[in-house]
């Protein structure tokens, strides 16, 4: 049997779970259950079971907020009662941050944010990115139980079935929780995911003021839905919050369109986009280390430059 | 109080990357102590200086020349250091037995370790090592104060940031903004040569690899490097989003 752990946010399934049905039906390896956590999720437990054979279904308030010791826990019983050969989890901050201590706990061994899975006689093969996902590393793993992180993208999203998988509530014995979490700050754009756009519009240095990138890269975003990235630079400036930061200690994506602007392209940054299908540059300086992995681009000015285009986007 | 740092030695970021035999290749490369280690020495070293007592052990496990970060750690004001030596490249479920043992014999109470490091891109042996020791982890730090045995900071979440609380025993893995690791003084660096490395042997540690490698590529995608001159920027921008629109087809 294959398990994945279906994330949800807001009553309904996140991108990341119909991508790891996907990588699950690939695998071939026997039936494929779904996972689901949470407080109050009848909804997205019913979404779930258009895209498994199985839904197991964890639904009380102890689920009601993330916890890595909870979900570790959780996901571990749940493997290990169910005799999972593969467990598939997002590679998404919290996934890649509970799924080692679920590979501790079922004694397994852990692919991290594969952007491939293949199964040859029992072995489990896969592909990831190292140094700053500049280079890709093949790895193997064989035992009982593996577990792995899936990175967002890297599979086309299985489409729903027309045929509900039957659910099964499931007891669960979890741990108190001891990170407590006394505030969060969770930013609310009305824009969509950066790790779950087809378009990401991101901006550094180069548009000069908090105000211009407001103007400049919110400003092309929203006329082409896309969402919003920032380089480091800008948010250590204070510009932007963290969660918009592109790059090795930022989010990574792999749009299908990235459209950098006013950014040089610092390894730092490179290395959380340079997978994207289509780069779109537009900077000044006609030498920046951006225009060697750009697709397309513009040299100029991008006080100039982008309004032109969301003109011309409103034609 | 007994806190560990873990260290990574990896290729400096500015460094291009080489593959050789089917691996990378690292000899005569600049390498360094990643920038996530770092941040986990400086706080270590900023606890202390704001009034916890503490002894600060850096650990690395890795091949010989590994030292010279451990030695970079102490040139910081690390204690001392402890070096399993080792060419065998442990994934980090395997690597973080060894640093779940060390912990233990060594009566640690706190450990930090980087939040994604720089060579293997994983972000795994933080909590891997907690989960081994029974103690939770804050991870993706970047605020944190001791205030008794009560860690209080903040921490990157899925979308935004969380304040938390957790009390020692604890894992916290670093990110950037935690702090500004500081640059080791000249005194420092020659009094970090008198400073103790006990060296050890990964075969008392009794951990192998979990998962196997068969090889690494330098995957360069191709680019169209279709590059326009923006002087006449009405005419540039509306030939981009031509191409984009047709040629392309990412846009509708």
């Amino acid at each position: 049997m294959i398990l994945f752990v279906a994330e949800h946010a807001n009553g309904k399934l996140s991108k990341s779970a119909y991508e790891l049905a996907a990588a699950a039906r690939e695998l071939k390896r026997g039936d494929v259950a779904v996972l689901v956590l949470g407080s109050g999720v009848a909804a997205v437990a019913a979404s779930a079971a258009l895209i498994a054979d199985q839904v197991l279904v964890g639904d009380s308030a102890e689920l009601a907020t993330y916890d890595a010791e909870v979900w570790s826990a959780a996901v571990a019983q749940i493997a290990a009662e169910g005799e999972a050969e593969i467990v598939l989890i997002a590679g998404s901050r919290s996934g890649r941050e509970y799924s080692p201590r679920v590979a501790v706990k079922l004694d397994a061994p852990l692919l991290e944010d594969v952007t491939s899975l293949k199964d040859e006689g029992g072995m489990l093969h896969a592909e990831h990115y190292t140094f700053l996902t500049r280079v890709t590393e093949r790895v193997e793993a064989k035992a009982a139980v593996v577990v792995v992180t899936v990175k967002a993208g890297a599979f086309a999203p299985a489409g729903p079935g027309s045929a509900a998988a039957e659910q099964f509530d499931v007891d669960l014995e979890l741990p108190k929780r001891r990170l407590i979490v006394t505030a969060s700050t969770k930013e609310k754009t009305g824009r969509i995911a950066l790790t779950e756009a087809d378009i990401v519009v991101s901006g550094g240095r180069g548009v000069g003021t908090p105000e211009g990138f407001v103007q400049l890269v919110e400003g092309l975003a929203d006329q082409l839905g896309a969402a919003v990235g920032a380089t480091r630079a800008v948010v250590d400036a204070g510009w932007r919050p963290y969660s918009e930061q592109v790059g090795q200690t930022g989010k990574t994506v792999q749009p299908k369109a990235y459209i950098a602007v006013g950014i040089s392209g610092a390894v730092q940054h490179l290395s959380g986009m340079n997978k994207s299908k289509v780069i779109v540059a537009i900077n000044k300086d006609g030498d920046a280390p951006i225009f060697k992995i750009a697709d397309y681009g513009i040299v100029g000015d991008v006080k100039e430059i982008v309004p032109a285009m969301i003109q011309e986007l409103r034609k | 109080m007994r806190i560990l740092t873990l260290i990574r030695q990896v290729l400096d970021a500015e460094e291009s990357v080489r593959v050789r035999n089917g691996a990378v290749e690292l000899e005569g490369s600049k390498l360094v102590m990643d920038t996530m280690d770092e941040y986990g020495v400086e706080e270590a070293l900023r606890l202390r200086e704001a009034g916890a007592e503490a002894e600060i052990v850096a650990v690395a496990v890795g091949p010989v020349r590994a030292e010279e970060a451990l030695r970079t750690a102490l040139a910081m004001g690390a204690d001392r250091g402890i070096h399993v030596v080792t060419d065998v490249a442990l994934d980090a479920i395997a690597l973080s037995s060894v640093m779940a043992q060390i912990a233990k014999a060594e009566e640690a109470e706190l450990i930090f370790c980087g939040g994604q490091e720089a060579d293997w891109d994983s972000q795994a042996l933080g909590a891997a090592t907690a989960e081994r020791l029974g103690w939770p982890q804050a991870t993706w730090t970047s605020a944190l104060e001791l205030k008794g045995r009560l860690l209080v900071g903040r921490h990157e979440a899925d979308e935004g940031s969380e304040s938390f609380e957790v009390a020692l025993p604890a894992v916290v893995t670093t990110q950037q903004g935690l702090n500004e690791p500081r640059y080791p003084t000249l005194p420092n660096i020659m009094k970090s040569k008198k400073k103790e490395i006990r060296k050890e042997t990964l075969e008392a540690y009794g951990v192998a690899p979990k998962v196997k490698v068969n090889g690494v590529e330098i995957q360069v995608k191709e680019r169209l490097k279709k590059i326009l001159d923006g002087k006449d920027a009405a005419g540039a921008a509306a030939q981009l989003v031509k191409m984009l629109r047709e040629e392309a087809g990412v846009i509708a």
